[in-house]
């Protein structure tokens, strides 16, 4: 079967993909907005407002600038068109300013953003294979294009609860799409460019260095590891250039290390399964007796604020001891591409296992740190389908486990409404593209996945209706974030698995 | 991929855009004394959950009918009670009476659009996926393409999750009469008919072609034999249904009189606001508001409406079939907007809600009719600040249709059903090329309609017109209905018959 309408430009469905998501985001303008827009507002005003030697140092608002300086470029140079909308919101004392001008203003800046977006979607679309003929709903471009463009976390983090992510992961997948097509340098460029934009991306950096280091470096002459060194190193002089006198400054903006283990909503990782043991062992230990109640400190892990404290019966844990389980959990992997490197496909499933690795294991992760595991893990679902099982499995939780993030009732029926579009999408799709060979997903993990209903079900309409939504208040987030933790350590596992038994078969056809 | 998720997807698509449109504000958001739709309905709730039932439509001490009085049918009566019922448990200030006068918060902003939401998932939107699924042609891609369009059409979403009304009760209910008649079931599509009727008493701008289209079936099945038990079936069903709905109001005969009284108010005048119709237009030339008569407006709408509508009518009589009432439905419901009396600019949804369902075939007529009849309802809009959604949704529709239907490609003469015209300009100018000219037509009509609703939201008018832009437009879009009544009225009665559309005649 043919589409209605024929097309008389093979690329329109692209366009018309792109233009039907960015109208939605306009409709979306007038959503609840985190305090994050407050955040991007105020760096926008200080950039505006003061010289440059002040940006790191300006603490009026508590929302200081904690992103790298090419960041902070970037919102210098919103703010000369923020000028046009409302002058007031460049005022820095103007806090909580958030004028309907304001608000949209910032709102068409993300959308704007999400040009690079979509290019490099396009980018992306061109390094897969594709079968002629085929029905325009089982192509593998179009798939990948309906994936990425209308993803859910992506729409919901960057449009309702703001943040520019997706200009973020624009820049990382032309990155990665720059890597597909052997132009290494332009790849590497990106990445410094991207890390220079927001310093969260060290997570997948480990791969980055392994990859072109073993791929690109040793094979071929000096000169070559000479000009990637020179390529990054001038990046990053340029960025933190006019900052040099502040450095300490800055990277202490850059880390803080004082916030807690977990983040107020508790991220679906290891941590969350560690804290809910140690609940789960004091309250035990208090039952039997073996623990005195005095001596334990305050329930404050169920509280929503950010703060340090300490485990009651399992030992506690300190950034460093995460910092060496991250380590530990992407080093198996960084060997594997280092002995068999299996290409662009070896290193993209690299980048995903150490994205879901320091997501896992990390400090203070925040749940949208998910969507680094997610969007680069599209590009492979649409490729194999044991990938497609695992990105099935991951998308589903993993976006899942973002509801929390729009906890206002008018977003309630939007957020619902979006995640079963792109949950239908992304099943029937991958199911259509790999039709022959059975079911993508096994009996128990859709268990798993269909156990999601009755979960949204009790946290968001049964339990705020009985009595103890006010003395336990943090329930439903704890109850969600310890459920998806177990999905996403599932699809890690998984992951795992899958790059070790694929360099196996590489292994296995070199003997023959 | 399957048929059922390609489905579900446009579904969501279209309950998301609804909800998104939501977000914006409502008829008379923050402006006291009379505020708008929006506190009207509020109004229903309080006044059918407090006062008795005898009391709804009548003037007293507790119900002022000056302020938003009960002015449609008892089923939208029924349905706020029902809504009242739901507020009382939420919050019981939302329907105190008296005392809930302009009440606007968050929560019952959210509780009242949640209603609209409600009765569109449980009435509307099955009937769009039936009918699109049992009376499209084309492959299964062109029918969920066609479900996409109706569902994303600005107009109903606009006015229903913007302004806010329940438009999509009374006209999901008239869709699901078609498609009862359409799948041969006379009698339920009759009731379902019946039950719009009693929701919103627009609705009686299709009833014709309803009862020519049944009284034809019946008369062809032979009035001495079958179709005589058909017609009785029906009458029975029909007038069952209205005893009851009216069943409160028939123990006192001064209930349906001043309820009917409150349906047709023909005391208010042809017609009020700038709409797009006859009377509004001709009133800029000749005053005629003020010249004749109330006696003799009434007969003039009166007679002109008939006029209209007789042809069609009787076309329909004497072919029912399912092409010939679908266009008698568009037919009809334009001769009342155009000719009727108290016609409010809402009204023309019920003409372009009937014009999409069209098919394929008539698309280009179809998409310039929907843009513009949407137009003629920009300064409604604008007023009630819906501005952003309103140029978002119809840019969204407008190329959604023009890429999945790529209408002007196909636009060829045959498509247009151009045939008419040729025979009637063959004698005085044979070379015409009149797809082009069409094609032409079209655009220059998008140009000045763009044009236009830039002028009315951005520029000042002269202050010797302050009325100038909103005139401009209703004159604009009247010229086109006009132009599209003549139009379908000799589609109808001078077309044969679509072979496609063989598939589900009775």
């Amino acid at each position: 079967t043919v589409m209605a309408a024929p097309m008389t430009n093979d690329q329109s469905w692209f366009y018309a993909l792109a233009l039907g998501v960015s109208f939605l985001k306009c409709l979306l303008i007038n959503a609840y907005h985190s305090t994050d827009f407050e955040v991007h507002r105020n760096w926008l005003a200080l950039t505006h407002s003061l010289p440059v030697s002040q940006w790191y140092y300006e603490a009026t608002s508590e929302w200081t600038l904690d992103y790298p300086p090419l960041f902070a470029w970037f919102e210098y140079g919103l703010s000369h068109i923020a000028c046009f909308f409302d002058k007031e919101m460049l005022v820095v004392p103007n806090l909580n300013y958030a004028s309907p001008a304001t608000v949209l203003f910032q709102r068409l800046s993300v959308i704007v953003a999400d040009v690079v977006f979509f290019y490099a979607v396009k980018e992306c679309c061109k390094c897969l294979r594709e079968d002629k003929g085929k029905d325009l709903l089982g192509k593998p471009s179009f798939i990948l294009t309906g994936l990425l463009l209308w993803n859910f976390g992506l729409l919901i983090v960057d449009h309702i609860h703001f943040q520019y992510n997706g200009f973020l992961f624009g820049v990382l997948l032309l990155s990665i799409a720059r890597h597909c097509q052997n132009r290494h340098f332009e790849g590497a460029f990106l990445f410094s460019v991207l890390l220079n934009l927001k310093h969260i991306y060290l997570y997948i950096a480990p791969a980055y260095g392994i990859y072109l280091l073993r791929c690109f470096c040793f094979t071929q002459s000096n000169a070559v590891l000479v000009t990637l060194g020179t390529i990054v190193l001038s990046t990053f002089a340029v960025s933190f250039g006019p900052f040099i006198g502040q450095l300490p400054q800055v990277l202490s903006r850059l880390f803080p290390f004082k916030r807690g283990l977990c983040h107020a909503y508790w991220a679906p990782n290891i941590w969350a399964l560690y804290n809910i043991a140690d609940k789960a062992f004091s309250i035990l230990g208090v039952k039997f007796r073996l623990l005195d109640i005095n001596k334990l400190p305050k329930a404050s892990m169920t509280g929503g604020l950010v703060q340090e404290f300490q485990h009651s019966v399992l030992p506690s844990v300190s950034p460093l001891a995460t910092l060496v389980c991250t380590l530990l959990s992407i080093l198996p992997a960084l060997f594997k591409i280092w002995h068999r490197p299996n290409g662009a496909r070896g290193f993209l499933r690299c980048l995903v296992i150490c994205a879901l690795g320091s997501f896992m294991f990390g400090w203070h992760v925040h749940e949208k740190a998910i969507l680094m595991a997610i969007l680069p893990l599209s590009l492979l679902a649409v490729d194999s389908r044991k990938d497609a099982g695992i990105f099935l499995m991951l998308s589903v939780t993993g976006h899942y486990s973002l509801f929390p993030l729009l906890f206002t009732t008018q977003e309630l029926p939007i957020k619902i409404f979006l995640m079963l579009l792109f949950t239908i999408f992304s099943l029937a799709s991958l199911k259509t593209l790999f039709r022959k060979g059975g079911a993508l997903l096994n009996p128990l993990e859709v268990t798993y996945l269909l156990g999601l209903i009755p979960l949204e079900l009790i946290c968001e309409f049964v339990y705020p209706l009985t009595v103890w939504q006010k003395t336990f208040p943090f329930l439903p987030l704890m109850l969600t974030s310890v459920y998806c933790a177990l999905g996403v350590t599932y699809a890690f596992i998984r992951l795992y698995n899958s790059l070790l038994t694929c360099s196996d078969t590489t292994k296995k056809t070199k003997m023959q | 991929m399957e048929n059922w998720s390609l489905f579900s997807l446009c579904v969501l698509l279209g309950l998301t855009s609804r909800w998104a449109v939501s977000f914006h504000s409502y008829s008379g958001a923050g402006k006291p004394p009379m505020f708008g739709d929006y506190e009207a309905q509020r109004h229903w709730q309080e006044v059918t959950y407090n006062l008795p039932v005898h009391e709804w439509y009548f003037n007293t001490t507790n119900n002022d009918l000056n302020y938003w009085g009960l002015d449609y049918p008892p089923l939208t009566a029924y349905h706020s009670l029902v809504c009242a019922y739901v507020a009382k448990l939420l919050n019981p200030e939302w329907v105190e009476l008296h005392a809930s006068r302009g009440y606007e918060s968050h929560s019952h902003k959210l509780f009242m659009r949640a209603t609209v939401l409600f009765t569109d998932i449980l009435i509307y939107i099955p009937a769009v996926l039936l009918y699109c699924f049992y009376f499209c042609d084309g492959s299964s891609k062109q029918k969920v393409a066609t479900a996409l369009c109706i569902l994303l059409y600005p107009g109903l979403i606009l006015i229903d999750y913007g302004h806010f009304q329940y438009n999509s009760v009374s006209l999901g209910l008239a869709l699901w009469g078609i498609l009862g008649l359409g799948l041969g079931w006379d009698l339920f599509g009759s009731l379902a008919f019946t039950l719009a009727l009693n929701y919103k008493q627009m609705e009686l701008y299709h009833s014709l072609p309803f009862f020519c289209y049944l009284l034809g079936k019946c008369i062809k099945q032979g009035l001495t034999g079958r179709g005589f038990f058909q017609l009785a079936k029906i009458s029975l069903t029909v007038l069952v249904t209205f005893a009851l709905c009216w069943m409160p109001f028939l123990s006192d005969p001064k209930q349906p009189l001043q309820v009917l009284h409150r349906l047709f108010p023909f005391g208010r005048g042809l017609f009020e606001d700038k709409v797009a119709n006859t009377w509004c237009s001709l009133n800029v030339l000749i005053k005629i508001k003020t010249l004749l008569s109330r006696e003799t407006q009434l007969f003039l709408s009166f007679a002109l409406t008939l006029l209209f509508i007789l042809p069609s009518s009787l076309k329909l009589l004497s072919k029912p079939n399912l092409w010939q009432f679908k266009l008698a439905l568009v037919n009809s419901s334009l001769a009342f907007f155009l000719f009727s009396f108290q016609v409010h600019e809402k009204s023309i949804l019920l003409a372009a809600f009937y014009c999409t369902h069209l098919g394929f075939c008539l698309f280009l007529r179809l998409m310039f009719f929907l843009f513009v009849f949407f137009h003629s309802m920009l300064p409604l809009l604008v007023k009630d600040g819906l501005l952003l959604p309103y140029v978002v949704t119809s840019l969204a529709f407008l190329f959604l249709s023009l890429y999945l239907l790529s209408a002007l490609e196909r636009s060829t003469e045959e498509e247009l059903r151009l045939g008419i015209y040729r025979k009637l300009t063959r004698h005085w100018l044979p070379k015409l090329n009149l797809s082009r000219i069409i094609k032409w037509k079209f655009w220059f009509s998008l140009v000045a309609m763009a044009v236009l609703s830039f002028t009315s939201v951005w520029l000042e008018p002269p202050a010797k017109f302050p009325d100038l832009f909103p005139v401009l437009v209703s004159i604009l879009s009247f010229l086109h209905f006009l132009g599209f009544i003549i139009y379908f009225n000799l589609v109808q009665l001078m077309e044969p018959q679509r072979k496609k559309s063989q598939k589900k005649t009775n």
